[in-house]
């Protein structure tokens, strides 16, 4: 309990004090809207029009769940066959080195072009496509880098490699794979938003954002940013809820 | 000498040869011309400084790495066909118990992978955890026992099947003074409640000497056995670290590792 | 059967350490090999596709609009930029990829200089890490870039003092954003990477908190503060590409993109070759980056730390 408090106490005092700093700025400041809303202006429109935000919310957190989960299964998928065959492995891993630094996301009138522009599937798309590397670079890690002693335990065993896969490699390879779910599910979201940027379906917390912004109701419009933030919040602590649960055996050396 | 029927052989190594990077310029060879018989129920360590092979010869005759030459015979048939019969445990220097299975399920590891079923071996696995006095812990997880305890569980498994030669390659090296001793104890008792063949890699001279029938002495580059010493210490206790006779064993192998060979106890050069 | 983890044999000699730059540029020119075996690959894929949508229908548009053969791309880079202009769309791509090139740097050493301070004050006071360090890790999964399209609202309409702010200084603060995190995180851990020994050494010299900061923290976190930069520079990047798209600022790669995507009907190359210089851009900085990490780490032992 009181372990607990200390560490929540500080970073709820840096939120107050930042939140009033903000307040006060804009009051005595008199700082218009257009550049920087109060906060009490923020939370009031998220409130009075919760409905619209959970609509806007719903439809992009959709759109990431899809690509995150889609992604995801391509990532296992993938690792599983470079752990198996190294030319896949040779063929992937540099380019997934190599597309680090490239804006993936500028696949997406490519994608609005090749599938339908009005439908949610080229968002699906370049959100897999930014999700698969992460989750394959981080799986294949956890596949790969096992204990030299425990192949040799293994093959002391008279363990097969299919056998290996299941017993060694797989269980190894778990807490890889949170690390990349960490990373690629903030990702998810961040893509589906953004891809809204390029033109089709209106109905997303991206083109609520922009068309907000450009009707002058910069309130609605931060509001949604608000909402945009809950949305990546709720994805990334969905999946540190979910490891706690399923790997109870990493919690000596769990990393945030 | 009284003639001897192969299956009363546990380990039988005649002109094993193994070498690394053949025909490369970092070439090294790893054990020249071994030849070793180890006797069912005999406690054998392998002594030596870095690089003298002998952790190699203990995975040659485990089969987890082949030979350059040479016949390997464990349990009276060759080295691959006792690995996959399971005739020989293993353990290690680090315990390399999987994190993600409680102690209880990493003992069961080997069983399930021989295809017992399931109560079976939960049987099998508390009563190897109460061999090694740690069934209060089976469904602790490994990161939760200190070091020594790990190397129990370690132990328990390379039991569990019951294979009747155990080979270990310096399984209590990363362990303090004093628990170790407690384990070598522990293992000297676990060996006379099984009776089984013991194999065991070491860097320390009183370990060998303490724990061994005989201590094999090997020498670095290229790796081989230089001297085979008979240990008579009749049965162990805590006394027999300081009995006279234990000291001049300790003597002779030190002796026989600065390579002046010989001393006072019975050593013998080469073969058995 | 492919086992990758090799047991090394444990009693043979190691071989010589190998240089390790020497090691790097051979692993490096395999991979750029593998990499250009892909890129075949796909390119053959990309055809196969398009020849197999001509002969049975596929879920997507499969046209040459939608996807243009590959020579016809390679035709996109000498075309005009618009009708009768002296600038090809290939030096237009260029000159929009450098000049988001130079808003990334200004991003990435905004970011890394924002996360190396962050690290320095919460490694020194425990209270600013349990503080602070809840918000660093929560501001990653925050998609800020929700806010691109009010910051081009704010436009000229700021000013600091006497500097009139630049939309493009908009973009550059998102870019350093996105790349402040990995390093504050990468660089904490690495300035509590020494060893509880090495400290009390230190310690046992009498050295001042500055002292230990300097010749030993700085040293010590090196290991982790070169992948952390490497992320950064690649969170830079891809943050000034989604900012310009974001925002719609004028003169880099993300804007050219949309603009290129408008045009598709009628030149359907044109957005392939700014997507190409998009992508041209992320390996450019990714280069920079590797050959800093090179130099910086060429004394140490082994790559980074586990």
């Amino acid at each position: 309990m009181g372990e607990r408090f200390r560490a929540i106490w500080p970073p709820i005092l840096i939120a107050v004090l930042f939140l009033a700093a903000w307040q006060l700025l804009v009051v005595v400041q008199d700082i218009k809207p257009y550049l920087l809303p109060s906060p009490s202006l923020i939370a009031g429109n998220f409130f009075s029009d919760l409905h619209l935000m959970w609509a806007a919310a719903l439809y992009t957190g959709t759109t990431a769940l899809l690509g995150l989960m889609f992604g995801t299964l391509l990532g296992i998928l993938a690792a599983l066959l470079a752990q198996r065959f190294i030319v896949i492995n040779n063929l992937i891993t540099p380019l997934a080195a190599g597309l680090a630094a490239v804006p993936i996301i500028a696949l997406t009138p490519i994608l609005n072009n090749m599938f339908n522009i009005t439908s949610r599937t080229p968002r699906v798309l370049v959100t897999m496509i930014i999700v698969f590397f992460p989750m394959f670079v981080n799986i294949t890690r956890g596949l790969i880098q096992v204990q030299p002693v425990q192949l040799e335990l293994m093959r002391s065993m008279n363990a097969n490699p299919r056998t290996v896969l299941r017993i060694l490699r797989v269980p190894n390879a778990i807490p890889f794979f949170y690390t990349g779910l960490k990373i690629a599910a903030p990702l998810a979201v961040i893509a589906a938003l953004v891809a809204e940027y390029f033109g089709g379906p209106q109905e997303g917390l991206g083109s609520r954002i922009a068309s907000a912004a450009a009707n002058t109701a910069y309130g609605r419009a931060w509001a949604y940013v608000v909402a945009s933030i809950l949305v990546g919040l709720l994805f990334y602590l969905v999946v540190i809820a979910v490891e706690r649960w399923t790997t109870p055996w990493t919690g000596h050396n769990r990393s945030t | 000498m009284t003639t001897t029927t192969t299956s009363e052989l546990a380990v039988q190594a005649s002109g094993v040869w193994k070498v690394f990077n053949e025909g490369q310029p970092n070439e090294v060879t790893a054990l020249q011309d071994i030849d070793l018989t180890v006797s069912r129920g005999e406690f054998i360590s392998l002594i030596g400084p870095s690089g003298c092979g002998k952790s190699t010869l203990l995975r040659v005759i485990a089969d987890l790495t082949h030979a350059t030459k040479g016949a390997i015979q464990v349990a009276g048939m060759p080295a691959a066909q006792a690995r996959e019969e399971q005739r020989y445990g293993m353990a290690f220097q680090q315990a390399a118990l999987f994190d993600w299975r409680t102690v209880q399920r990493n003992v069961e590891l080997p069983l399930e992978l021989q295809g017992w079923a399931k109560d079976k071996r939960q049987a099998r696995a508390a009563e190897l955890l109460e061999m090694v006095q740690l069934a209060d812990f089976a469904t602790h997880r490994p990161w939760e026992l200190s070091g020594g305890m790990q190397q129990r569980v370690a132990i328990a498994r390379s039991l569990a099947v019951d294979p009747p030669l155990l080979l270990m390659d310096e399984p209590f090296g990363a362990l303090d003074e004093m628990t170790r001793e407690r384990m070598q104890n522990e293992l000297l008792r676990i060996r006379q409640e099984t009776g089984k063949s013991i194999i065991f890699v070491t860097h320390s001279i009183p370990e060998a000497v303490y724990l061994s029938d005989r201590v094999v002495v090997m020498s670095a580059r290229p790796g081989r056995i230089t001297n085979i010493i008979d240990v008579n210490l009749g049965s162990r206790n805590e006394d027999t670290r300081e009995a006279e006779s234990f000291f001049e064993s300790v003597t002779a192998v030190r002796e026989a590792l600065r390579g002046r060979g010989g001393g006072s106890v019975s050593a013998r050069v080469g073969e058995v | 059967m492919t086992e990758h983890v090799a047991v090394p044999p444990v009693t043979a000699e190691r071989p010589r350490r190998q240089g390790n730059v020497a090691r790097r540029v051979r692993r490096g020119t395999v991979g750029l090999l593998w990499a250009l075996a892909g890129i075949a690959l796909t390119i053959l894929m990309w055809e196969l596709v398009k020849w197999l949508g001509s002969a049975i229908s596929l879920p997507f548009n499969t046209s040459d609009t939608a996807m243009p053969h590959v020579w016809t791309m390679a035709g996109g880079f000498t075309q005009p930029e618009v009708r009768g202009s002296d600038t090809t769309v290939f030096q237009a791509v260029v000159a929009a990829a450098a000049y988001s090139l130079l808003i990334a740097l200004g991003g990435f050493v905004i970011g890394v200089g924002i996360g190396l301070i962050l690290a320095i004050v919460m490694q020194r006071f425990a209270f600013m890490e349990r503080g602070l360090l809840p918000f660093v890790i929560a501001s990653q999964t925050v998609p800020l870039i929700a806010l691109a399209p009010l910051i081009t609202g704010i436009g000229s309409r700021l000013s600091l003092g006497p500097v009139q702010w630049n939309t493009t200084y908009s973009v550059m603060f998102i870019a350093a954003y996105l790349a402040f995190f990995p390093m504050s995180v990468g660089a904490l851990r690495g300035l509590k990477a020494p060893t509880a020994t090495a400290l009390e050494l230190m310690r046992s010299y009498a050295a001042t908190p500055r002292a230990i900061l300097w010749k030993l923290r700085f040293p010590a976190s090196l290991p982790y503060l070169v992948p952390a930069m490497k992320v950064s520079a690649a969170a830079a990047v891809v943050g000034t590409v989604v900012a310009e798209i974001s925002t719609g600022v004028r003169g880099g790669i993300g804007r050219l993109i949309i603009e290129y995507a408008r045009e598709t009907t009628s030149q359907p190359a044109k957005v392939y070759v700014a997507v190409f210089g998009a992508i041209a851009l992320g390996l450019v900085a990714a280069s920079l980056v590797t050959a800093l990490d090179v130099y910086l780490t060429r004394n140490l032992p082994k790559e980074g730390p586990a």
